[in-house]
């Protein structure tokens, strides 16, 4: 186990090493630099003054060539966690991110779990009765699932709870409780909110674990342990539970790897839909209005996070299934 | 084997040669069996003729605004005109509308004239087009008789442009980038799918792991980043090119895989060794043997990478930082119903184009399942 442990440790220092790289490019792609953006900004105010112009350019290492600028920005992060400036509101990058990125992966673990309450009984459901009636139903459901874009299922359910429950939508707490301390008040109104986007984002991998679920399960209810386990006269349920449902779930696990990269995505997106104070509304006017560092550093840490969630269910993976370890 | 009876009559009465099929031909036969995949067949075809003469099928020109005609809602097409006389006859039409603006709240609203209609018909002059871009034409399939009136069948947007018309001009566009999209991932996922299982080794683990990297960081934010460095001045068949490459990406990760996957697989076949050992040169028993016997696969794959790379750009459109109006996408089209007080005041910006992404893409998906179970042998 601790040998698999650091291999699949030592895989990852490439793939971190990508990232940054990638992200670093995104940052450099629009035209021009942090400073002239602040030059022209600063314009009316009377400009930036030289000895300003000549500290920043030192700090960020502008004008010199990329790999030195790659460094020094990598060299903020490592050593004096530092993640550059966000020059559109001229605050650290720090002072903006973490809250939202807390909510973005909370809401992403939460849709995880959702995934699994559901796709697991309705896929056990669909390969035990195949082609009933219910089997039918969860399969269209799982096409529509599949279809329909996140940010489209997010305005119609928006569009839904608004024109017949009344609800107001966006945000994850009603106006009156935003910036309120927590209390319970706040807590029941956070979960009358939050559930839509879990919904939202999880549909899809949802109705795609169902179809793995399902089809993994045909694979072995019919095999003859099965059938010797029934012969001795247990229960169809604790049969069912006890051996197939049991092999059928490994592959299920293994799925949470490209599961979670997607729920990140699509909660970026329906953040967006839904106006959530997440990563998606802050990132998308970042790279809008060209915040560069801000952007930058939010896809470095989504990034970095998701690949950090997908070594965990890697490992936990493996420590259910020994098999995994010695390949 | 169960369909060749062994029988000494079946023999006796039996032609003397058996037709044989050849591997498509089986395969066309399996997949004419899965009935959704073929209606989906159909459906998909009529998409992408829908997409190539989109101008013949759009009643109005996509870009013209009509200050009279802002949300109109979608009007129902009636079959049976009453005269004032009383008189009921066969003609296609719908109800010529009045505006009404509420002054109190500024609300529009539209009431049908007394008497008055708007007269529809088949092939019928309307704004002059160019047929596939090159052949001059003012016939539409469908629209109203007179040129000068305006019928709106799925409503009209807040500029009072005709929602049809758009989604229709908009599926050459979201229809298309999806092709174009899967030929560079089919590209791009063969040739180094092909390499990595062929040659196996070091090049193999640097291919996995740059695939692997890209599987395991979130999409949408990398393509946020990639898209939003777009500069919006340039023409907008750059930008089409440039989201469908950004687009691209993901798709080919999965193609190489499988493609590798077939490589590693049949490498120790008999007949790759075979052919090998008569002489041929790599790049041959690639081309003659190995690629014959998993396009069919590809074929399968590469039809479900096409409702992927559609969500896509209709994600990226819908954010703002994919394609930009006046290219007139599925996306681009959705984008205009981002808030729900807009969809509020007219739903059909959200629902008409959304129907037309939904069933697109069930369709491919269908599509995909149905070639993808016809190309595996041993699928029953």
């Amino acid at each position: 186990m601790l040998q698999f442990l650091i291999r699949r440790i030592a895989y990852m220092i490439p793939t971190v090493f990508l990232v940054s790289v990638v992200t670093f490019a995104i940052i450099q792609l629009p035209p021009g630099d942090y400073l002239d953006t602040l030059a022209a900004e600063l314009a009316d105010a009377g400009g930036l003054d030289e000895g300003t112009r000549q500290a920043l350019a030192d700090q960020y290492g502008l004008g010199q060539p990329i790999w030195v600028q790659y460094l020094k920005w990598m060299r903020g992060i490592l050593f004096h966690w530092d993640f550059g400036i966000s020059f559109e509101k001229n605050v650290p990058v720090n002072d903006l991110i973490w809250d939202r990125l807390g909510w973005t992966f909370a809401i992403s673990i939460l849709t995880l779990l959702f995934i699994w309450m559901t796709a697991l009984p309705i896929g056990i459901y669909s390969a035990v009765k195949k082609y009933s009636v219910g089997d039918y139903v969860a399969t269209f459901f799982g096409f529509i699932g599949l279809a329909v874009p996140n940010f489209l299922l997010a305005l119609v359910m928006m569009y839904v709870a608004f024109k017949y429950f009344g609800q107001s939508v966006g945000g994850l707490v009603s106006p009156e409780y935003i910036d309120q301390p927590w209390t319970w008040d706040k807590v029941v109104d956070l979960l009358k909110h939050i559930w839509m986007p879990i919904v939202v984002v999880g549909t899809s991998g949802a109705a795609a674990l169902i179809r793995i679920m399902r089809a993994n399960l045909l694979d072995e209810l019919y095999r003859p342990y099965v059938v010797t386990a029934r012969a001795k006269g247990m229960s169809e349920f604790q049969l069912l539970m006890r051996y197939p449902v049991r092999v059928a779930l490994n592959p299920f696990v293994s799925t949470i790897g490209w599961i979670l990269p997607t729920l990140v995505s699509g909660e970026i997106i329906v953040a967006v839909v839904m106006n959530l104070p997440t990563t998606g509304p802050l990132l998308l006017r970042a790279l809008l209005v060209q915040d560069m560092y801000l952007a930058g550093s939010l896809i470095l840490i989504v990034s970095l996070l998701t690949v950090l969630g997908t070594l965990i269910s890697d490992l936990l993976l493996a420590w259910i299934d020994p098999r995994i370890r010695y390949q | 084997m169960s369909a060749i009876d062994h029988s000494p009559a079946a023999i006796a009465d039996a032609p003397a040669a058996p037709i044989l099929l050849g591997p498509w031909a089986l395969m066309w036969r399996k997949f004419k069996r899965h009935r959704i995949a073929y209606a989906s067949l159909w459906l998909v075809g009529f998409i992408y003729v829908l997409a190539l003469f989109g101008n013949f099928f759009a009643p109005q020109a996509h870009d013209e605004t009509n200050r009279r005609g802002i949300f109109v809602p979608p009007q129902a097409i009636q079959f049976i005109h009453r005269a004032e006389d009383g008189s009921a006859r066969l003609q296609l039409h719908v109800d010529a509308l009045r505006m009404k603006v509420d002054q109190a709240t500024m609300r529009r609203s539209y009431e049908a004239r007394e008497g008055e209609i708007i007269p529809l018909g088949f092939f019928v002059k309307g704004h002059p087009y160019q047929l596939l871009g090159f052949i001059k034409a003012d016939r539409h399939f469908f629209g109203p008789k007179n040129p000068d009136d305006v019928a709106y069948f799925l409503g009209s947007d807040r500029l009072g442009r005709d929602i049809l018309s758009r989604i229709i001009i908009g599926t050459q566009i979201s229809m298309s980038i999806g092709l174009v999209g899967v030929a560079v991932s089919l590209v791009i996922g063969v040739s180094l799918g092909g390499i990595s299982g062929y040659y196996g080794g070091w090049i193999d683990n640097v291919i996995q792991r740059v695939i692997e990297f890209l599987r395991s960081i979130p999409t949408i934010p990398l393509w946020m980043g990639l898209a939003a460095a777009i500069p919006l001045g340039w023409p907008p068949l750059r930008t089409y090119f440039i989201v469908t490459l950004i687009v691209s990406m993901i798709g080919w990760t999965s193609l190489a895989r499988e493609v590798r996957g077939k490589f590693l697989s049949l490498r120790n076949e008999d007949f790759i060794t075979a052919a090998r050992l008569d002489g041929l040169s790599d790049w041959e028993v690639i081309r003659k043997h190995m690629v014959p016997s998993f396009s069919s696969h590809i074929i399968a794959s590469l039809t479900l990478a096409v409702p992927l790379m559609i969500l896509a750009e209709t994600s990226l459109s819908f954010l703002g930082i994919g394609l930009q109006p006046p290219i007139v996408s599925w996306g681009t089209l959705l984008k205009e119903a981002q808030n729900v007080r807009t969809i509020i005041e007219a739903p059909w910006l959200l629902i008409a184009p959304g129907t037309m992404i939904v069933i697109a893409v069930l369709a491919l998906n269908f599509l995909g399942d149905g070639l993808r179970d016809a190309a595996d042998p041993h699928a029953q």
